[in-house]
């Protein structure tokens, strides 16, 4: 293990190395590039030996994956934003098919306006592509959950594809204090990429992506339900697995709860505002004021069980949503409320950040000074 | 009663189409004169289906149902109108 200071972008790419997939697929798209821009260079450099394609749009890069994931090798690939929206079909195809591929979305909101910047909704956009949804806070974490998503995807019990979404510029192009794993650490805890049921046999033909009758789709689309509820323990699993190994530990691996055991008020976010929270919670806390955060970081599966867990006792809940479902409220928001549909706590909703606006330590005490009273939905300018 | 299913619906015996009789789907059904025919094979080269089998000396036969899904190009492509499409009695 070495430490470095490096930038979250390159955290993904060395998790990414360490994992040693066969192929990966490339199509620059900001905020995203530097991961495939590394993971190039150590190709060029000879320090990972993997097929790299030069393809001509993300259509095309999740395309790619799925024909090489198919063939029975690990594939990795990455995007944002709009080239997200572009793949959106082949995302479907994929964990239809049941491929472990895993993709680091380096989160960018959608046109228009166009944007560069950072918000979540292009990784919501596809909330229900029957991807498991990871979002990371830190460089550190989102080495850790690239290769904790291959665990995770390939598991025989999950056998489905992973996004590690992490916020663009405000993590992707930060540089921060990083333990990289050794590959003989990592080579213990991630196993070679074995096909079960996809695979490319001469030998042993099969076919893959056929159609599904009506007597056929609606079963094969239960069994791909139940693995991605199914995923919940194998994330708790993994997390818990670098814990012991590295020392390093995310929560249950799927929610992270800060100052929450005794907490009367709580705030919920995914990503890296969490930083922020943390932040205004501990300065809060240095006022006597009971507070706390839950971050979440599995979205899809939905970790309800957890939700529900570490909110008992609270009196007021706050959550921060950096998309909105247009016409309704913020996504984060709804399903919480669905989750605790039948607890007596006031919960309420924020939407912050769009297109890269600062989320800053006074919108947070804001939302802290704001949980007494039901009020539904606010934006935070 | 949810059906076991192989994971992400792959086939795993290759061919398994064959079981699968399209013949089905048919509205109407090319009826064949044989002594219309002149056996230029050109119905054989359009079928989309594979479904005008030949004989061991490359004659074409009788359609092939149970594939034939009446699309009728090969009534469409016959120069001498040796095919014709009739509605299919069920």
């Amino acid at each position: 293990m070495v430490r470095k200071v490096i930038e979250a972008s390159e955290a993904v790419a060395l998790g990414v190395k360490l994992s040693r997939p066969a192929v990966i697929p490339m199509y620059p798209i900001t905020p995203q590039t530097h991961i495939v821009e590394r993971l190039a260079e150590y190709i060029n450099d000879g320090e990972l030996d993997t097929k790299m394609l030069h393809v001509e749009s993300e259509h095309s890069a999740m395309s790619a994956a799925v024909g090489a994931q198919a063939t029975g090798v690990r594939s990795f690939t990455a995007t944002a934003s709009q080239g997200l929206a572009l793949m959106n079909e082949i995302l479907f195809i994929a964990s239809g098919m049941r491929l472990p591929i895993t993709m680091a979305v380096a989160n960018r909101a959608l046109a228009a306006p166009i944007n560069i910047w950072n918000d979540h909704s292009d990784s919501f956009s596809v909330r229900d592509a029957g991807w498991i949804q990871y979002y990371v806070e830190s460089a550190q974490e989102a080495l850790d959950t690239a290769i904790q998503a291959f665990m995770v995807a390939e598991d025989h019990s999950v056998l489905l594809p992973a996004m590690v979404c992490l916020d663009g510029f405000t993590l992707t192009h930060v540089y921060e204090p990083v333990d990289i794993p050794s590959q003989e650490e990592v080579d213990k805890v991630l196993k070679p990429y074995k096909a079960v049921h996809a695979f490319l046999d001469p030998d042993n033909p099969i076919t893959q992506g056929a159609i599904g009758f009506p007597n056929a789709f609606m079963d094969l689309k239960k069994d791909q339900h139940d693995a991605l509820l199914n995923a919940k323990n194998v994330i708790k699993e993994s997390n818990w697995i670098f814990a012991e190994k590295f020392g390093r530990g995310y929560g249950d691996g799927l929610v992270e709860p800060y100052m929450m055991e005794d907490a009367e008020y709580a705030v919920v976010a995914l990503g890296s505002v969490c930083g922020t929270i943390r932040v205004v919670v501990d300065e809060l806390r240095k006022k006597g004021k009971k507070v706390g955060m839950l971050k979440i970081r599995v979205f899809r599966p939905f970790p309800e069980e957890q939700i529900v867990e570490h909110t008992k006792g609270l009196k007021g809940l706050g959550i921060i949503d950096k998309e909105v479902s247009f016409g309704q409220e913020g996504t984060v928001y709804s399903e919480i409320r669905s989750a605790l549909y039948d607890k007596d706590l006031t919960i309420n909703g924020f939407i912050a950040g769009l297109g890269g606006r600062d989320i800053t330590p006074d919108h947070i005490r804001k939302v802290f000074d704001s949980l007494d009273a039901e009020k539904r939905t606010e934006w935070l300018f | 009663m949810k059906k076991e299913m192989p994971t992400g619906g792959v086939i795993v015996d290759p061919g398994s189409t064959v079981r699968n009789k399209t013949g089905d789907w048919r509205t109407f059904k090319p009826v064949w004169d044989k002594e219309k025919c002149k056996q230029c094979m050109i119905c054989w080269q359009f079928c989309p289906d594979d479904s005008i089998p030949l004989d061991e000396n490359g004659k074409r036969v009788e359609t092939d149902l149970d594939f034939c899904k009446g699309c009728g190009i090969c009534a469409k492509e016959c120069p001498f109108g040796a095919i014709k499409m009739v509605r299919e009695e069920k």
